[in-house]
């Protein structure tokens, strides 16, 4: 099953190289992971969305909190959560045609176009990885030119919180 | 040299030699370099700590493992950079397997020159990570000494393992105020100590309802100096106690309600025992493979409580039902007392018919070999020098048959005394942790029980040996064979010996001799007890003891690969009268 992990870790050179370290020395999945300092400076905050058995999960967040510069860390997968993953997307659009069908695409989708070339846009849009999967393949295969997906982000609903 | 409170500016240098006294460090095993020069420089000007001068980096990484692993103490080892880190690279996994304090001191090369693949540059914090506990690069020399109380802190709580620390040569070059904390607190690093009370008490429930229990211990009870309680508790009950190779010592092997080591190499009696049990009590021990055999068939009846320090042991190979996490000396200390205040008592009758079973499956007598061969058996070698250090030398293996006799027929009675490679299973471990040992316990009988082949590995450790005066007695177990792998390829590829043949092995005896220790052979069985006599009585030099033994020995018991605790294979010469 898919999990989502967030993790406060010490802001030191080599924390994500540990935790990325373990995952393929055990064997693990990743197949995402964002991180980046929080509003203390000396903490890191990473997001790693990972795949496994219950017993997999199990023995991951327990190496994870093994692991000397990891704080805190909370399985989102256990409880109500939001997901978010920001994409940008240059798009080739070359006739008047193309630029109304993005344009309302876009619009549809509430992602924002955020650059304007002689033949193309960029579009910026956040959601979950669904919808940004949905949009993607809205779209002509050959007016894709470039996409940049950051990974997951997220955070637990309702008052319960994640801090050091 | 000035009180660690009184700050006072000084080189890197000088407070790497400041923060180890601080430490109350005693010994570091060492071999210098370009990049430690600086350090060097400063161990020299200083006479708080005595430096041992290895032949190679593993040397000095085994040796402060034995030193460790036999005081408790932290061990401590310097390497330079480069090879000097590389070489040290398998003391150090060979440590974190089986988790020992280490302290280990890396020179790197200046801070402008990493990344720059300049002379004997490696990235040693990224090569040992995998097998470290933690590690650290310390890039300004404001942050020397406190990342030095860092390191033994980590080394030495929780889970023990080795810490490495890597130290340009700017760093012990630039100065800096010298502070040594006395304590430390790390937000991110916080090893628990205390066991759950709920759990503690719904543990002693099912200890106490148990019908066929077995207590199973390990490693962990040594690392925690948990001996006294596991006794305690193992009498309190009455059940009978099986140990992991790890673990050996920790309760008196002369006991009877020890039943034996378990596991691959383990006694019939304890691997049945594990097989039919109700209630496995595990402490301090960590499910390894070559523990549980074939995970489909260990333990099918049983209910399971595991104490252990790290929760990622706990249910990671096999399923338990109740976890405590703690440190084995408290968790215990807690688990007695709560199962004295129950006031309720094992049932007798269960354990009656219980012991009546256990003792059955001990007439086997799975140990049993033959006594009456011209030729010296390996097992008679380590009774006879049981028998004549009547149980109490520090006894240091290397990996290999010779290892299993030694746990199977050295009756351990005391913690700390076995000192060998559990988990990494290292070749080569025997005689450098055997230095260590002598150097924590200089007055005591220190003995390194070892093959032909793993001798070789580290035998340039024979140089040091000579150059302390540590008069270790080694007992080469010679078979001419790289026995255990032999042994499988007997077993298992229908003998085909493929390249475990030793030929060209050097005499020795000379060999021995030219590093100015003493050296013997010994062919004959009746030769055997009078020489073991004769060394154990040298006690200011190393005795080089080569033993000419059977060719064709085999380690019985035996499980094979895929097998479970019920399906060991056993020694033909149990037939024997």
């Amino acid at each position: 099953m898919r999990h989502t992990i967030s993790i406060l870790l010490e802001n030191e050179p080599g924390a994500l190289s540990r935790v990325a370290g373990l995952f393929s020395a055990r064997g693990y999945n990743i197949e995402s992971l964002t991180v980046a300092p929080t509003d203390d400076p000396s903490m890191s905050r990473m997001t790693l969305v990972t795949r496994g058995s219950d017993d997999i999960i199990e023995q991951i967040t327990k190496q994870l909190n093994k692991l000397v510069d990891v704080i805190t860390l909370l399985d989102l997968t256990e409880g109500t959560h939001i997901e978010r993953e920001l994409m940008l997307v240059k798009i080739s659009v070359s006739t008047t045609n193309q630029r109304e069908e993005i344009k309302r695409l876009v619009d549809i989708f509430r992602g924002r176009i955020i650059d304007v070339g002689d033949a193309n846009y960029t579009i910026e849009m956040t959601g979950t990885g669904d919808k940004l999967d949905a949009f993607i393949n809205a779209m002509e295969p050959s007016m894709r030119v470039e996409v940049v997906r950051s990974g997951v982000l997220g955070i637990a609903r309702g008052a319960s919180s994640l801090r050091a | 040299m000035n009180e660690a409170n009184q700050a006072e500016m000084m080189t890197g240098a000088d407070i790497f030699v400041n923060a180890l006294i601080a430490e109350g460090v005693e010994h570091v095993f060492g071999f210098p370099g370009g990049a430690v020069l600086h350090i060097y420089d400063a161990i020299f000007k200083q006479d708080k700590f005595q430096h041992i001068l290895v032949r190679h980096e593993q040397g000095a990484v085994h040796a402060a493992d034995g030193y460790a692993r036999s005081s408790g103490k932290p061990g401590v080892a310097l390497l330079t950079s480069g090879p000097g880190a590389t070489n040290g690279i398998t003391g150090i996994a060979t440590a974190y397997l089986d988790s020992t304090p280490l302290v280990v001191f890396t020179g790197q090369v200046p801070t402008s020159l990493i990344g720059n693949d300049a002379f004997q540059e490696v990235d040693s914090v990224g090569i040992s990570r995998p097998c470290v506990k933690h590690n650290f690069l310390v890039k300004d020399v404001g942050e020397l000494a406190i990342t030095i109380k860092k390191a033994f802190y980590i080394a030495t709580t929780g889970r023990p393992g080795p810490v490495l620390v890597d130290i340009p040569k700017d760093v012990t070059a630039n100065r800096a105020l010298f502070e040594y904390p006395k304590t430390i607190e790390m937000r991110s690093y916080k090893p628990v100590v205390v066991g759950e009370s709920g759990q503690i008490r719904r543990a002693a429930e099912m200890i106490l309802s148990a019908k066929r229990p077995v207590i199973y211990s390990g490693g962990g009870v040594v690392l925690s100096n948990g001996s006294q309680e596991l006794i305690e508790f193992t009498r309190l009950l009455g059940y009978p106690i099986t140990q992991t190779l790890m673990g050996l010592g920790a309760y008196p092997a002369t006991d009877p309600q020890f039943i034996g080591m378990l596991g691959m190499h383990g006694t019939y009696e304890a691997n049945m025992a594990m097989y039919e049990c109700d209630t496995l009590i595990a402490i301090g021990a960590r499910f390894d493979d070559r523990v549980t055999g074939e995970l489909e068939k260990f333990c099918p009846d049983a209910k399971i409580v595991h104490l252990d320090i790290d929760p990622s042991s706990i249910s990671k190979n096999v399923k338990v039902d109740i976890p405590l996490v703690g440190t084995v000396d408290r968790v215990l200390q807690d688990l007695i007392q709560v199962i004295k205040e129950m006031g309720r008592k094992p049932d007798s009758d269960a354990l009656a018919t219980w012991w009546g079973q256990i003792d059955t499956w001990r007439a086997t007598d799975c140990l049993r070999y033959d006594r009456n061969n011209e030729l010296i058996k390996p097992q008679f070698v380590v009774e006879k020098l049981h028998e004549l250090t009547q149980g109490n030398a520090f006894v240091t293996s290397d990996v290999g048959q010779h290892q299993m006799f030694a746990a199977q027929f050295y009756k351990f009675n005391q913690p700390r005394h076995w000192i060998n490679s559990g988990g990494l299973g290292t070749m080569g471990f025997g005689l450098p942790a055997a230095m260590g040992v002598q150097i924590a316990h200089p007055n005591d009988t220190v003995v390194c029980i070892t093959g032909e082949g793993s001798i070789q590995m580290c035998i340039q450790e024979l140089s040091t040996c000579k150059q302390y005066d540590l008069p270790i007695k080694i007992i080469m177990l010679n078979n001419r064979y790289l026995g255990m792998v032999r042994q499988w390829q007997e077993f298992f590829y229908d003998k085909r010996y493929s390249h475990t043949y030793i030929d060209a092995l050097p005499d020795f005896m000379k060999l021995a001799d030219s590093y100015g220790h003493v050296g013997m052979r010994i062919e004959k069985p009746s030769e055997v007890e009078g020489a073991l006599k004769e060394a154990l009585a040298i006690k200011e030099s190393l005795v080089f003891m080569d033993f000419l033994i059977d060719q064709g020995e085999n380690v019985y018991p035996m499980i094979a690969a895929g097998k479970g605790h019920n399906e060991m294979l056993l020694s033909p010469e149990r037939e024997l009268a």
